[in-house]
Formats: C-alpha cells, structure tokens, sequence
C-alpha cells in the first residue's frame, strides 16, 4: 500500500489492495461513524410508496452547530444483518426514500450529508418491476438542483449507479482505501478478459482508487485511514472524517444556494470534457 | 400513420439517397431478402424498408441505426447533424485484451459513426427540436464521456433555443473503459435535464432495444414523456446478472416494453410506424410558447443564503418573466 504524502496518496498503489480493504468484513459502515460523529440521531423510515428499505438508513441529527440530515447505506455486520441489509445493496425503496428525505431536508433548510458503501443496487426481479432505473436516474435528477448542501463520502464500496444515486455533491470525498468505480471488478474482467480471475488487472485499468479520482477530478477531497485501513481503528477514521467533513460543510455553507448550483452543475458539466461551454452561466 | 403518408414521405427521403451513409447504403445492396427473426418470413429489403424496418407480417422491430432513427423521426428526414467533432479521448489510456483506442478506431470503421450517439437539430412536425441517437453497433452503444457531453450539449442547445428535446436511448450502459468517468456521465446528463424541466421545455424519451444499465438509470427514464417500440429489452440490471444473483428463471416477458408498461414506467409503447406521428402529436400539446418559466420556489433562510434563484438558472437571460406578467395578467377576476 502506498502511504500518505502531504494528505494525498499517490497513484501508483497496488489497486486490488483498495478493492480488498474497501470491502473488508471488519470495516466501519454507516453505522458506525453515525454513532461516532453525531448526535441526537433519528431515524426516519419508509419511502410512503411501497416499503421501508433497511440497506439505506436516513436520519436527521445535530454534528457540531449544525442540524444535518443523513443518508447512509448500511451493510450488515454478521449474517442476520446482512440478509437484513441486503449486503447494502439498495432497491428502489431505498433510493425513493432517499428522495423523500432529500426533500424533507432542503424545505427546512438543513445540509445533507451521504454516507456511501455499497457493492451496487439490488439486481433482482422485484427491483426491475418497481422500476429500480427510475428510482436512481430520479434521484440524481433532483440532486442536480436541491437548493441545501450536499456532502457525499465514500466510506467503503462505491458500487456504480447504486452508489452515485447518492453521490451528486457540493463536495463529493472519499476514504483513503474506499473505491469507485463503474462495474465491480470483476464483472470487468468477466466482460473484458473473460475470465473474472483477471480482476486485479482490471481495477488497475479501471482507476477506481481515491488518488486515482482526486487526480480525475472526479473526488475534491481524501480522507486519510489509520496505517492498514480503517477497520484497525473506527475511532481514529471518524476522527479524520470529523476533521474532513467539518471543513467540507462549512466551505459549502459559505455558499449562497445559487452559487452551489451553479458550482454543483459546472463539476458535473467539467466531467470528460473541460471548458467545453456549460449551461448559462 | 396511414400506409399512404408512409410512401410519400419515402419518396421524399429518396431524393436525398445521397446523404444516406454506407452502413444504410449497404443494406440495400446485400442481396434482396431478409428473414424475420420472429416469424421466419421472407421479407424483400425494400418491403422491409419500407415499413421502418418492422416486419410486416408479424410486427418485429429490427434494430436500426442511428441516423436512420434521425431521417425517420424529422420532417422530409431533413436534420442538421451537430457535435460530429465531439468523441471519446481515451482519458484512462485504457487496455484490456486490446486497447481501447484501437477498438474505437474499429468502431468507427465499422459503423461510420463518430461515437455511440448522433446529435441532430431539426423540425418534427413543424417544432424545433434537438434529438440525440444512440447507436447499439458502435461499441454497445456504450456512454462514455463524449455520448454524455453530446447528450449535454444538446440539452443546453434546447435550453438556449426554447426547443424541444428527444433522445432515442440503445444502448448496454456506461462505457466501462472509460471508468467512473463514464459513471458521472448519468449525474451530468441528469443535472441538465433537470433545468430543461425547470425551463418547461418538453422532453420525451424514446426507448429502443436493448437499454439497460445506467442509460436506463439516467436520462432514459427522466423523460416527461417515456415511451418504447414493441418488444424492446430495458431494464437496470442486465437479465443474465439478475439470473446470477437469483439463481432462478426469470418471467416471460421480464424487462420487455409490455412489461415495464404494466408495471407503470412507461407512458405508452409505440410502433416505430406510428411513432413519429405520436411525437408530433405530443409536442403538440407540450410545447406551449405560452409557458415560459417554472416559477421559483423561493430561497430558503440559510443564513446568508437568502435571496431567490436568479432567473439565468431556468433559461436565456434575454427572457424577462416579470415583465411578461405584468403585460400580460394571467387570469382577471
Ligand atoms: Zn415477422
């Protein structure tokens, strides 16, 4: 693993080394830094649709002066948990609540803060028939203009769609060993090189680490793990988390809402293609 | 649409057999039947063409390209084709088995396309609008960067123009070589249809066989309108992941157009034979140069975040709403 160098890791890590420790069993989730870094924490259930989807936990709390709504997707710890969870991995319900609380949050006023740890959404039949591609492209379509901050952190597994759903930022950040990236691994390979063995191959070309992204663009910001990951020490990942996300929320509330937008649309207008015209501003 | 207005708007097109690239050109030099893949009919390419390339017997819906899919949707097939410049910079120099730079230059070769969409500015039914065209056989019709800054661009190009917008989606989802790149490209797309509707300019979303992944989960399904030709393959997950997953059969018919239309998703499935007279019929209705601007919601208190969304966010700064209210008072009582 390549250590820390002024905050930023350097590009040249072994990747399948992130994918491992982004996925390890041990690593704190949502959970765990909610209870770390807030307090007062509610939880609010259901998408008033259809059902309330436990891989995606959303709350309001009060982190330092600040009342802030939470979203997390939520993995499980041990077996019950995890078939509870669904392994994190969201259906419709999940991201419809995410919706609804995305809205609840921005009519009073209050930032949102999006904790990101997920393998992908739910791939199944009964996510197809509640229309699973309507939930995710929804959610990104009213991100784009919710007036409040948005900080997203990646804290584990940045599963494609399923993980930008709730990805769309002022700041978007990312934990050192975290990973994201448009296909797993090794649906890559399998796709690619035939053969899904070839993985570590294909999370090298797929640039999928933090440095990777904070040279694209695509991140602003790495927060730093204790040496080995963060599952050898919560308390000392939600401290940088603490430290990163203070900062990241304060800058973006310095912001008038306008300026968040048009800041929000130009990012995502830069992605691919720098400079080339935006929308009108 | 009648049969008749189906010949006469053929014979216009072949005025302009000119224009028509290679790959279109070529079909009709490859021998002179075609068999349906559905009914086993034998169908004379012309018949075939003739009918949009919808089998007239049994109603299949072969797949065509995407600049047919333009010539078909606009008035006389008359479009200006635009962002031609705009393709794929290979930004991750990515290699698998083969690098990716060499399997775009294939692509391009094969298909006479520029990338996986084409964008087009032109007339339907008198409107103007700005449509983009996926492209199934270059690449998947896989989104990279380039598809979604075209897709953007002609966004914006609506915005600007008042004009209307239709993107015709096929397409597997992201480019996988070109990474989360290709992933922000949902985010992107998404964002600028998002001022479109605050605009109140129509879009409507035409989906054709195969879309999945995040195409389906982005602009695909954000349209005002959602439609899909018979028959077509669309989901989120691919059905051989989801089978995977599961480890069961699937339904017949799952992720078919029927079957998103009974589980709400679509507006309506539509046969490519009436699809462009269904367009016109709904831009008909939705675009109205009455309409202008959504109103505001206003700011919220955040501190030093008050103050109201400036209009510049909902369209071209040259448009004054205040003033049009006041010149012209909606509803007297
Ligand atoms: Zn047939």
């Amino acid at each position: 693993m390549q250590t820390q160098n002024n905050g930023e890791i350097l590009p040249s890590g072994n990747a399948f080394d992130h994918v491992r420790i982004a996925r390890h069993p041990e690593r704190p989730y949502a959970w765990d830094f909610i209870e770390r870094l807030f307090v007062n924490f509610i939880e609010l259930h259901g998408d008033r649709r259809f059902a309330d989807d436990p891989a995606v936990i959303c709350g309001f709390a009060k982190y330092k002066k600040w009342e802030i709504f939470v979203i997390g997707q939520q993995k499980g710890r041990d077996t019950k948990q995890r078939r509870l969870r669904n392994f994190g991995m969201s259906k419709p319900e999940g991201y419809r609540k995410a919706i609804r609380a995305m809205k609840h949050a921005e009519k009073f006023g209050r930032p949102i803060v999006c904790l990101i740890d997920t393998p992908g959404a739910y791939p199944g039949i009964d996510a197809e028939e509640r229309g699973q591609a309507e939930a995710i492209a929804h959610s990104l379509f009213s991100m784009a203009t919710l007036s409040v901050p948005i900080i997203s952190v990646i804290i584990g597994e940045g599963g494609s769609g399923g993980a930008l759903a709730i990805g769309v930022g002022d700041a978007v950040l990312m934990f050192e060993n975290s990973i994201y990236s448009v296909i797993s691994p090794e649906g890559c390979a399998a796709i690619l090189w035939k053969n899904s063995a070839e993985a570590p191959r294909a999370s090298e070309s797929l640039r999928l680490t933090a440095g990777d992204l904070l040279e694209l663009k695509i991140i602003d910001g790495i927060i730093s793990e204790p040496v080995g990951g963060a599952h050898t020490s919560f308390d000392e990942a939600a401290k940088a988390f603490d430290g990163a996300l203070e900062k990241a929320l304060g800058d973006a509330l310095e912001l008038t809402p306008v300026e968040r937008l048009r800041l929000r649309y130009n990012k995502l207008r830069s992605f691919g293609f720098e400079n080339s015209g935006g929308l009108m501003w | 649409m009648s049969e008749r207005r189906h010949m006469s708007w053929f014979k216009k097109k072949n005025q302009r057999i000119e224009s028509v690239p290679a790959e279109e050109r070529r079909v009709k030099t490859e021998g002179v039947f075609e068999k349906c893949p559905e009914c086993d009919a034998a169908l004379y390419k012309r018949e075939l063409e003739e009918s949009l390339h919808v089998c007239p017997h049994c109603g299949h819906h072969f797949r065509i390209g995407a600049r047919l899919r333009l010539a078909i949707l606009y008035d006389e097939g008359k479009y200006e084709e635009l962002d031609a410049e705009v393709t794929s910079n290979d930004p991750l120099d990515f290699v698998d088995t083969q690098p990716y730079k060499e399997r775009l230059e294939q692509a391009r070769r094969r298909t006479g396309l520029p990338e996986a969409v084409i964008n087009g500015r032109g007339l339907v039914g008198g409107h103007l609008v700005m449509a983009s065209a996926m492209d199934f056989s270059f690449l998947g019709g896989s989104m990279g960067c380039a598809v979604g800054e075209k897709i953007t661009r002609n966004i914006e190009r609506a915005i600007r123009a008042r004009a209307s917008v239709v993107i015709v989606s096929q397409s597997g989802g992201a480019r996988m070589q070109e990474g989360t790149l290709s992933l922000m490209q949902m985010a992107k797309i998404s964002a600028a249809l998002a001022f479109l509707d605050r605009a109140r300019l129509p879009y409507i979303s035409v989906i054709t066989d195969p879309t999945t992944g995040g195409v389906t989960a982005s602009f695909a399904m954000l349209g005002d309108l959602n439609i899909a030709e018979p028959k077509a393959l669309i989901g989120f997950a691919g059905p051989r992941v989801i089978e995977q997953t599961i480890r069961q059969k699937l339904p017949k018919d799952f992720q078919t157009s029927e079957f998103l239309l009974e589980h709400g998703m679509l507006d309506a499935v539509v046969d490519r034979r009436e699809l462009r007279d269904w367009i016109v019929r709904a831009l008909d209705f939705m675009y109205n140069p009455e309409v202008h601007f959504q109103p505001l919601k206003p700011e919220l208190p955040l501190g030093n975040g008050a103050g109201t969304l400036p209009e510049a966010l909902l369209g071209s700064q040259d448009e004054k709403p205040e003033e049009k209210s006041e010149a012209e008072p909606e509803v007297k009582s």
